[in-house]
Formats: structure tokens, sequence, C-alpha cells
């Protein structure tokens, strides 16, 4: 990823981005007016190209499409200044969420239904961690925005992270932790935008190094990916060159 | 933004309609957000070549590029709603739908079998025109074909192996061994042109 995003406009307006990159020229499009400008222009240039491969689409499926929409209710439109206040206050939601899964943790009633990978940790494990004497504390910052704090303790064999004002991921995207024992990354949790103290399983102060990836969000009961689908990372810790 | 200056009227002798005027599009649009069905009809028979066409064109496979066609129809139905002529004209919010269900399909279909990108690497020569025999050429695709012969050779290699062959900018800079840097900008500059040769967006 290069430092200048506003040169993404083109790769942008031909989906040629991954997750993450989209994630982070949206919010940058959310407040660059040239930019906007310049993507509407260049997405009319780009629906120009479906024009030199037309080719008719088989007659049976109009009818499978006409029949598919029956089932399906329109969305109501978007009033402007409901997209803008929607804008300015989506971030504050995986906050608030996240508050709650800690209240709901810390009250220690397990209640009910939060996913084990979505555990964050508790008061009594994060203070012991960063209070412990060989803790490390480790910040990246992303290159388009957001932040990334990992504090570990090797001895403790625990470790959690937080981060601030990261790029929102579209729908059906998590991101994704994983501790990487002798090169092989193994999922260690999962966290949506803006987490606070978010465990990271599976061994992480044994791990040599925990990296962040973007990958689908698991449906229902099912478990996360077991391993990274894209080589794609948006940040790395490497306890082997410390 | 201004609407309909650059579509010719009526309909290409070869039987795939010109590009269709885009105040029409726009109130075929307008008219499905209000549950229109008629409507809604009538917007996919104008448009059904070109968004079929595209995802065949991108995911290869015509049994997956039909289920694109439904799933972006489908999503263009249930957000016609959100469609906004201020910001663009109707053809290009809806192709901008279809070219992003052909993406997503083909990249989640190759995170199971990791892309092999020196079998692309040798084998990524652009045939357009070996679909474009099949596909029924209409007027405004020989005027976007013209435009996009006034790209530099490496403007247009890398604006279609990102557009027809969905890869993203960092793919396309790995294809093409050139930096990563360089492949986004030839992208941007190649629809630039592309833009301002066919005077649309302005």
């Amino acid at each position: 990823m290069s430092g200048d995003i506003h040169a993404l406009s083109g790769a942008y307006v031909v989906d040629a981005v991954d997750d993450f990159e989209r994630a982070q020229f949206e919010r940058h499009l959310a407040g660059c007016d040239d930019c906007r400008l310049e993507v509407a222009s260049l997405r009319e240039a780009a629906g120009l190209l479906a024009d030199t491969v037309a080719h008719p689409a088989p007659d049976a499926l109009r009818a499978d499409v006409l029949s598919s929409i029956e089932m399906v209710r329109p969305l109501p439109p978007l009033l402007a200044g409901v997209q803008d206040r929607a804008r300015a206050h989506r971030r504050r939601v995986p906050t608030l969420l996240a508050a709650a899964a800690a209240l709901v943790v810390m009250g220690g009633v397990g209640a009910t239904v939060w996913h084990p990978w979505e555990q964050p940790v508790t008061d009594l494990s994060a203070s012991s961690l960063e209070s412990a004497p060989d803790t490390q504390v480790m910040t990246e910052k992303l290159p388009g925005g957001g932040t990334i704090t990992l504090t570990r303790s090797e001895s403790l064999n625990s470790a959690f992270v937080t981060t601030s004002n990261m790029p929102r991921l579209q729908n059906g995207k998590t991101y994704q932790l994983w501790s990487i024992h002798d090169g092989v990354p193994v999922s260690a949790g999962l966290f949506d935008g803006d987490a606070s103290k978010v465990i990271v399983e599976a061994d992480p102060g044994l791990a040599q190094a925990i990296a962040i990836t973007i990958e689908p969000l698991p449906k229902g009961d099912d478990a996360p990916v077991e391993a990274p689908t894209s080589d794609f990372v948006v940040a790395s810790f490497d306890f082997t060159e410390v | 933004m201004s609407q309909a200056k650059r579509v010719p009227p009526g309909t290409s002798p070869v039987g795939v309609p010109a590009a269709p005027a885009a105040e029409r599009l726009a109130d075929l649009l307008r008219r499905s957000a209000k549950g229109d069905q008629v409507a809604f009809a009538e917007l996919y028979d104008a448009t059904q070549a070109r968004v079929f066409g595209l995802a065949v064109r991108v995911v290869r496979d015509p049994a997956q590029a039909e289920e694109v066609t439904q799933e972006a129809f489908l999503e263009v139905w249930r957000t016609a709603g959100r469609f906004d002529s201020d910001k663009g004209s109707a053809l290009s919010w809806l192709m901008t739908i279809c070219h992003r269900k052909s993406v997503d399909r083909v990249r989640s279909a190759e995170s199971s079998t990791r892309r092999d990108t020196t079998y692309h690497q040798q084998n990524h020569t652009i045939d357009i025109d070996s679909t474009a025999d099949a596909a029924q050429v209409s007027m405004e695709a020989q005027r976007v074909r013209k435009a996009m012969g006034s790209l530099t050779d490496v403007q247009r290699e890398a604006l279609e192996l990102a557009y027809f062959g969905g890869y993203t900018h960092t793919e396309v800079a790995g294809i093409l061994s050139i930096p990563v840097g360089t492949a986004k900008t030839r992208i941007r500059d190649g629809l630039i042109r592309l833009r301002d040769k066919m005077g649309v967006g302005s």
C-alpha cells in the first residue's frame, strides 16, 4: 500500500482494491469532495467498458430474475441528513457493543450467547497483564489511519489488542487475529472495528509473531476460518526482531 | 451531473439496444424503488446484455455468470431507492453493482484454490475480441473501443486486467512486473483518458 490515498481512486472504481484498501478509501471519500467527484466521473467511464462485451443473457434468466424479486422488498431511500449522521456516528456502535460484552463477561454469569472468540479480557487478567514484569506494549499505525496496540506478556502467555480509528469493514467481513507458531498461523480471535482489550488466543506468549488479517465473518455458530484466505496482512507484530 | 447527452437514441442494427437514454433508465429505477415490477422488467430488458456480458467476461463460467447476473439484479431491485441521479447515471450505478458482484465471485472462488500467478503471467493476453465475436456489438461499443484505442498500451493493459480480469492493482503490478504505485496510476490515468474521450461524467 502506498502513501497517496487519492491515487487509489481509479483502482477503487474498478474494484481493484482489497477489502482493507476499500474500507480506507471509503473513509477518505467521506471527507474529500475532490475524490468523490473524481470517483463519480470515473464510474461513468468504467461503466462504458461493459458495452464492449455485451452479450444477451439466456432467455430463461429473465423469468428467474423477475420471479425472484417478488420475494424481496425494496429498501426505502436514505435521506441525505440520515446518511450524514450515520457517517458521523457509525463508529460508536462497535464500541458500545464491546462495552456491553465486557459487562456480560465481568458479571460472570456466563450470560447467554456471546461468542467465545469475541470474549474480551476480564479486568483481572487485563490488569495483571499490564503489570507483569515482562509486558511488552507495541503499537502499529496503519498507513491510511487506524492504530493497533498489542500488550503481551511471555511469562503469563497472554496478550490483548486494543484498536482505535480502524477502517470499517463491509458486512460479512471481520478482523481476525493470528498467533504465528513456527510459521503457521493459528486463529486467535476476531474483532470488529474498534476493539478494547480483545484477548489474543492460541498461546500468544509462545508465538513468534501475531498478525491481523481481514476474513469472512463466520455465520451463525460456524467457527472462524482456520487459515488466512488471502495474503493481505493488515498489521503484524514480530517478536523475533525485538 | 449532466445526463443523456452522450447517448445516441434508438437501437443499433445488431440487436443490442444502444445505450438506453439515461433519463429513461433513471426513471425506471425510481419506479422500481416503489415496487413497480413492470418498470423493473423494462430495466432488465434494457440492461441485461451489458450485465450478463460483463459477468461472463469476468467470471468466465456462463453458469456462474447467470448466478451473478441474478444476484446483481436482485441487488438493483432491493437498493433502487438508494440510487441518486445527482451522483451519477443509472447505468453506471447498475454496472458498478454488477462489476462488484462479478469480482466478488471470482475472488471468492479463488480464495479456496489460491490464484496461480505464474500461470497468469504466461497467459494474461487480453482477448476481448474472442468474446466480442459472440457479443453483439452496439455502436456505443465501437465508440468505447475507439476511445480505449487512445489509451497508451500500458494504460489499457492495466485497466483491462483490473476491470475484466478482476485483479487488484497489487496483483496487476505483480502480473506486469511493475511497481505497485505504477499499476495504480496507470489504471487511474487510463480511466481519466477514457472518460475525457467519451465526454462523460463532467
